[in-house]
């Protein structure tokens, strides 16, 4: 076969699915200002994303906080700076780690739940069946599941900051010998408003893309168990990935303007 | 002639390169109740698909009471869809919801009535189909595929539609039911004055339902009539059909050893 051919076409189908990807996502915001909107469904959904991430968000968040502390204590003590150690341990935490392991914690638990429910609607006839009975699946099933994810990722941040800087804190006091007050009192001086708050918006657009990526690839589904197994696995993944990717570009544009 | 309820006029549909309808034509007139047989894997399916706007027909027009429908989105497919009724093949009853919300979910959705008005009537309806109250709190997961099955028709006459399509629906029920069903359709159809679409593989089903019956064979309907008249039809692909021989003009593709 002729390798350029391959190329091109494996390129022609990367726009071709961007493209789709990036109708779909308007179709959804765009049916988020649409009526009828279906208030018990986002609240279902705001319980079972919000609330149901709680746990692996915080666990997450606190064996982080806790390595962050020992190893800035190790980094900074090669030149007598570990006073510094609760200022990075918070900066690190609310600015990136914070959002983007709550995200890709969300991405795991939330996109693949997303595409798999959705993925078994598709193949055993339940959105066709829904659009029948005069029902559009966009109000339906998509919009309740991106606003809560929407909505709910903010929240959990703000929870794993608050408990990525209590395992930082509980390391940093009980093995490593800080005093409990100035280890607080270093904590907050120097924290921005910005940092959280920068922090909660990734947190957002984390929220945004990782549903949209489980909602996609579930809609989209084909092929039977096989089928909804794929969409699962493709929704974790491009969720992960484009979780990171856009990371990166929020940082570049937040933080240097 | 009186504009027929529902026309096929031309509707041609391919996946790729397998033609599945080929210039299909089908006029049915307002509450007669029509019955097309054909063999597994003949488009059946796919033909109401296409009437319903789920699978969009390459070529060809789909009229509702002399209205051309084939291109409708929307609202005005919405509009459309309030007056169908559909028992899908495989039930593809939500499984996110107990069972009378299932069948009160056109009432509730698409009509707007309160959810206490709706849930009477769909015990009510439920219990034309040999379904108790109790079922109707079960989840569709508890039931039995027979049980689904007349659940799933209670869900498509529950908003008493205009036009009524039944896919396969006494296929896996024990004959005792299967023959309850039957006459619950021509009941149903007779009470709402509802013209009625189905398929089905069983001829004793057929025979009860129809007033008339059309044979799909290789993308097209290659004969209808009367019901009266199918034992008489002088078409052999019908006669095989009927009586159930392997010998015949129809070959299945199949290695017999
Ligand atoms: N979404 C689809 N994509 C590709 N091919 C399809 C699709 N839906 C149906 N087909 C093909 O169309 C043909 C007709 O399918 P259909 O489901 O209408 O058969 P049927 O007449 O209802 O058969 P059965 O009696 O077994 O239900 C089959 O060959 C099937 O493979
Ligand atoms: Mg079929």
């Amino acid at each position: 076969m002729n390798p350029l051919a391959v190329i091109g076409r494996t390129t022609l189908g990367f726009f071709a699915e961007a493209g789709r990807l990036g109708l779909f996502a308007g179709h959804a915001v765009y049916s988020i200002f649409v009526p009828p909107f279906y208030f018990r469904l986002l609240l279902r959904q705001l319980i079972s994303v919000g609330y149901f991430s709680l746990p692996v968000v915080g666990l997450t968040a606190v064996f982080t906080g806790a390595v962050l502390a020992q190893q800035i204590y190790i980094g900074t003590g090669r030149f007598n700076a570990e006073s510094t150690v609760p200022t990075i341990v918070v900066f690190g935490i609310t600015r990136e780690l914070g959002p983007v392991l709550a995200g890709l914690m969300v991405a795991g638990r939330v996109s693949a739940a997303m595409a798999a429910e959705l993925g078994t609607m598709r193949v055993t006839e339940q959105i066709d069946a829904l659009i029948t009975l005069a029902t559009n699946p966009f109000n339906y099933l998509i919009v309740p599941r991106v606003l809560a994810a929407t909505l709910m990722m903010p929240l959990l941040v703000l929870v794993s900051d608050v408990i990525g800087v209590m395992g930082g804190y509980l390391v940093s006091t009980q093995v490593l010998g800080f005093n409990e007050g100035t280890y607080l009192q270093n904590t907050v001086d120097f924290l921005e408003a910005s940092d959280v708050i920068s922090g909660l918006i990734k947190a957002a657009v984390f929220g945004f893309v990782l549903s949209i990526m489980g909602c996609y690839h579930g809609f989209k589904s084909g092929g039977g168990a096989q089928g909804v197994g794929r969409a699962t696995t493709n929704a974790v993944v491009s969720a992960s990935i484009l979780i990171l990717a856009t990371n990166y570009v929020m940082t570049s544009v937040i933080f240097t303007s | 002639m009186d504009t027929p309820k529902l026309s096929l006029r031309q509707v041609s549909k391919k996946f790729g390169s397998t033609v599945v309808l080929d210039g299909l034509d089908l006029d049915i007139a307002a509450g007669e109740s029509f019955v097309v047989i054909g063999g597994s894997g003949t488009g059946k399916s796919v033909m109401l698909k296409c009437v319903l706007g789920i699978i969009q027909p390459d070529s060809g027009a789909i009229l509702v009471d002399g209205e051309d429908i084939t291109h409708l989105k929307g609202r005005d497919r919405q509009a459309v869809l309030r007056r169908f009724g559909m028992l899908f093949q495989g039930s593809a009853l939500f499984d996110s919801l107990p069972v009378w919300h299932n069948v009160a979910f056109g009432l509730i959705s698409a009509q707007g009535m309160n959810r206490r008005d709706a849930k009477a009537i769909a015990i009510e309806t439920l219990a034309k189909v040999g379904l108790g109250e109790k079922v109707g709190e079960l989840a569709p997961s508890e039931l039995s595929g027979g049980m689904q099955k007349r659940a799933a028709l209670a869900r498509a006459i529950a908003t008493s539609p205009e036009i009524i399509f039944f896919d396969e629906p006494t296929t896996g029920l024990d004959p005792i039911m299967a023959d309850v069903i039957d006459r619950l359709i021509v009941e149903r159809v007779r009470d709402l004055g509802a013209t009625a679409l189905s398929i089905t593989h069983d001829m004793a089903s057929a025979r009860t339902i129809a007033d008339r019956i059309g044979m799909l064979y290789q993308g097209k309907i290659i004969w209808s009539g009367p019901v009266s008249e199918i034992d008489r039809s002088g078409n052999d692909y019908v006669d095989q059909f009927i009586n159930g021989k392997a010998d015949g003009p129809i070959s299945m593709d199949v290695k017999v050893s």
